[in-house]
């Protein structure tokens, strides 16, 4: 017997609860751009500029003892967390006044104050530097590539569709983003290039997730010239609901691993996945489908853009 | 119907073949490889810094100091040019204002033997542009000013310029397999494999290392006071180390030399140091003229310290000495050899990874990698039975294609590009879902097997074509726009859809078809 993650054929009437899904769409959109502008995220020094270490100690220090000790540097803000592992640190400096060599100090500083006070064991496994102009630069051409590739996509969504579905598309994108943003604000998972590449990733997944939607949906179309909007959607969803589990399933299963065993660089990435491609599965359910009837799509719409049928080919040879 | 034609069949077989083969090298020592004929692929994939330790470092020349200097070199030539004019041309304030040379001339009559005299500064570039832009008023005022073309063709040179000294001074220190390029206008990315404690090395190249000799200025006494006209005050080396008025007037450049090297006299760390030719020349005599006088030897405005001259030195050969530490005169001896940098450079992106950490994170994303493909395998046999297996076919095949192309690319594995990969695996089933999913429709629908994975297929294959299309688009995007880790992960994710579309459409569905053709099921269960 085959595992069946969805039953044969279902029949969930997913738009008769569109009003409780959008609401809750609507709070949870409205909360995390709350978080974003509130306590915002957790900017590393990707974007912020500044100085990073990641030392590796043979036990746990006190981190109290370090903070103070680093304090005493007068090298403005110094924070510290645990990287994984207690005896992990990771320690972020901020930039400090002048060229390249006051940074280079500064780590100097760090690396002899340390060494004073916990002795000579330790590893330095990172050393990492983001001048002003680079940060800067890496904002802007990540907000550029976020920005385009939207674009981009949404005019794929045009051609291959028609309007209706690309701003359905959009609605369900911006829904994600959002959302993942806010997670990033609320979890203050640090917020660096590996995850715009994550944003990035999730808006191609949540885009690929409502494409197979709206491909069942246009199909139908085709083939039900008479069926209610409405109940057309619901049928699309349900019969496409099987894959879109599967596919969440397989890739959350490989981001599991990610998560679980990839290490601490990565872990921030895997979080920001496993949230994007959870709330990208939602989204194409119960943002992107239902959007299409509150936009007016229609029959009328489909037979206008002159969409032409050209099922079933295989059928007449077979 | 279900029928796969021989030459596509051949076609598959083929690229699978060669993905297996330019894969294998991977798990083939770099040594082994070398005993193999030169024929068989030998390439390995390219771990990025983040994953062998090393340092990857991003140098800014210094772009106002090049203006600045452009500038006064500009008035230089202005002042010889209207000197050496037969008969000379008078002029007054001549000056350096913020992006312009400007003088007057006195007598105003000479403004058509002045516009000959300096017309040869503003040369006519390759672009079509001039190289300084030259007004001249109708009482005589002069402003010149550098056109953009001809700044930017100056910072070019100077990149260029400096671009061969970081080399030098890099490849002086003895890392492995450095690699040095221009990045944009002004930029220079250095990449240092295996150097996870870069310290030595930007402070290196944190100097430029001008050197020069001059003599000192005996009428200035005391640390402090105004220097008198055509002579400075420089600082020491080291802070509190006091300061020396010399003359401005350079008697011997740095680069008149033709060696140094680090050594000892009476047990003091010193740099002997040797010079051309011409340097040579000059520096006998100026030390036959001035014994028993001070020589000061100064670097980037600094006083390394000012000897007494004692006798004339006519070989060509000397020694500096100051406070120096062994490792002082030995940096020193390596800049001096490697020569002055034409402007200051800066460090402004500094990305260190030890080889510590870099070889947890391979046995971390190889761990992560091998739990997620057999998760994903043992799921996909659970939920699609036979069928499955043939999806974990096309993905082990994904797996090697993704592996070949990385290879024979010669594309930079880096650790997001790791988490691409094996977010690939996740997705690269998706075309098989779809796939599969459509085929159970269609037996539902009451079709026989045949036509059920025929149109199951057909039908799948537009929206696969859409979702990867979708995908791809984002992922050609981060890696034009990207850089660092968002384009490595992006290299992986395009290479990643493009297989799994590959052995989606025609992998899988060759093995059903030959299958189909010789079992011929009468039911199916998918």
């Amino acid at each position: 017997m085959k595992l069946k993650l969805v039953p044969a054929e279902t029949k969930v009437p997913f738009l008769k609860y569109r009003f409780i899904t959008f609401l809750m769409s609507a709070a949870l959109i409205l909360a995390s751009a709350g978080m974003f502008f509130g306590p915002g995220v957790n900017k590393g020094i990707d974007f912020e500029g500044g100085i990073m270490l990641e030392i590796g100690m043979t036990e746990a220090p006190d981190l109290a003892q370090m903070r103070s000790a680093l304090g005493d540097l007068g090298l403005g803000q110094v924070t510290l967390q645990t990287f994984g592992a207690p005896n992990d640190i990771m320690i972020r400096v901020q930039r400090q006044e002048g060229g390249s060599e006051e940074q280079k100090i500064a780590v100097e500083l760090v690396k002899k104050q340390l060494t004073d006070t916990f002795g000579s064991d330790i590893s330095y496994r990172r050393i990492e530097f983001v001048g002003p102009t680079v940060s800067g630069e890496l904002v802007q051409s990540a907000i550029e590539a976020v920005i385009l590739s939207v674009i981009a996509i949404l005019i794929y969504i045009w051609l291959r569709f028609e309007w209706h579905y690309s701003v359905g598309a959009i609605a369900a994108l911006v829904h994600d983003v959002i959302l993942t943003v806010g997670m990033f604000s609320l979890t203050g998972i640090e917020f660096n290039l590996a995850s715009v590449a994550a944003i990035l990733t999730i808006v191609g997944y949540s885009i690929n997730d409502t494409v197979v939607v709206y491909d069942r949906i246009r199909e139908n179309f085709r083939r039900y010239k008479k069926m209610d909007v409405k109940d057309l959607l619901d049928l699309s969803i349900n019969e496409t609901l099987s894959r879109t589990v599967m596919t969440s399933v397989t890739t959350l299963l490989a981001l599991a691993a990610l998560y679980i065993f990839g290490g601490e660089v990565i872990r921030g990435f895997a979080t920001a996945m496993i949230f994007g491609v959870i709330v990208g599965t939602y989204s194409s359910i119960f943002v992107a489908a239902p959007i299409l009837l509150k936009i007016g799509l229609t029959h009328h719409n489909e037979e206008e853009e002159g969409f032409k049928p050209k099922d079933d080919v295989v059928d007449a040879e077979g | 119907m279900t029928s796969f034609p021989k030459w596509k069949t051949a076609l598959v077989l083929l690229v699978c073949i060669l993905g297996v083969v330019y894969t294998i090298p991977n798990f083939v020592s770099k040594k082994m490889l070398e005993g193999l004929p030169e024929w068989l692929p030998n390439q390995h994939i390219n771990l990025g810094l983040d994953l062998q330790g090393g340092s990857h470092l991003l140098l800014q020349v210094d772009t106002n100091d090049v203006k600045e200097k452009m500038l006064v070199s500009l008035s230089e030539a202005v002042r010889s040019n209207l000197r050496s004019a037969e008969p000379r041309i008078g002029y007054q304030n001549l000056k350096v204002r913020a992006t312009t040379v400007t003088f007057k001339l006195r007598k105003a009559e000479d403004r058509d033997r002045m516009r000959e005299a300096i017309a040869p500064l503003s040369v006519m570039l390759p672009t079509g542009q001039r190289s300084n832009i030259i007004d001249i008023s109708d009482e005589g005022a002069v402003t010149i000013t550098p056109s953009e073309q001809g700044i930017a063709d100056r910072i070019s040179s100077v990149v260029d310029q400096a671009i061969e000294i970081v080399g030098r001074r890099v490849n002086e220190t003895g890392v492995n397999e450095p690699t040095i390029q221009r990045q944009g206008a002004d930029r220079i990315l250095v990449q240092l494999p295996g150097l996870g404690d870069p310290e030595r090395i930007i402070s290196l190249l944190g100097k430029t290392a001008q050197m020069t000799f001059h003599l000192v200025d005996l009428s200035a006494t005391g640390n402090n006071g105004r220097a008198p006209a055509g002579s400075k005050r420089l600082p020491g080396l080291e802070e509190g180390d006091g300061t020396t008025v010399i003359k401005n007037r350079v008697m011997v450049s740095g680069e008149n030399l033709e060696d140094a090297q680090a050594t000892f006299s009476q047990g003091q760390p010193v740099v002997s140091i040797r010079f051309n030719g011409l340097g040579g020349k000059q520096f006998g005599k100026v030390t036959s003229e001035n014994v028993g006088r001070p020589f000061a030897i100064v670097l980037d405005g600094k006083v390394i310290s000012a000897p007494r001259i004692n006798e004339p030195i006519l070989g060509g050969s000397a020694i500096i000495s100051g406070s120096f530490t062994t490792q002082g005169a030995q940096d020193l001896a390596l800049l001096l050899r490697a020569g002055a940098l034409p402007a200051p450079l800066n460090v402004i992106e500094q990305r260190s990874v030890g080889p510590d950490l870099g070889a947890d994170s391979i046995e971390a994303g190889k761990i992560a990698g091998i739990i997620g493909i057999v998760a994903v395998i043992i799921f996909m046999i659970i939920t699609y039975g036979m069928f499955g297996v043939v999806a974990n076919i096309a993905l082990a095949m994904n797996m090697f294609l993704i592996g070949a192309a990385l290879s024979v690319l010669g594309a930079t594995l880096t650790l997001p590009g790791i988490a691409g990969i094996i977010l690939t695996i996740g997705m690269a089933v998706d075309a098989n879902v779809l796939i599969f999913e459509r085929i159970r429709e269609e037996l539902r629908a009451g079709k026989n097997p045949m036509n059920a994975i025929e149109s199951g297929y057909a039908r799948a294959f537009t929206t696969i074509v859409d979702a990867n299309v979708t995908t791809g688009i984002a992922a050609v995007i981060l890696f034009v726009m990207g850089s660092g880790p968002v384009k490595g992960f992006a290299v992986t994710l395009g290479i990643g859809i493009l297989c799994s579309m590959f052995t989606a459409i025609l992998l899988s569905r060759m093995i059903i078809s030959l299958w189909v053709q010789r079992a011929r099921p009468k039911t199916l269960s998918v």
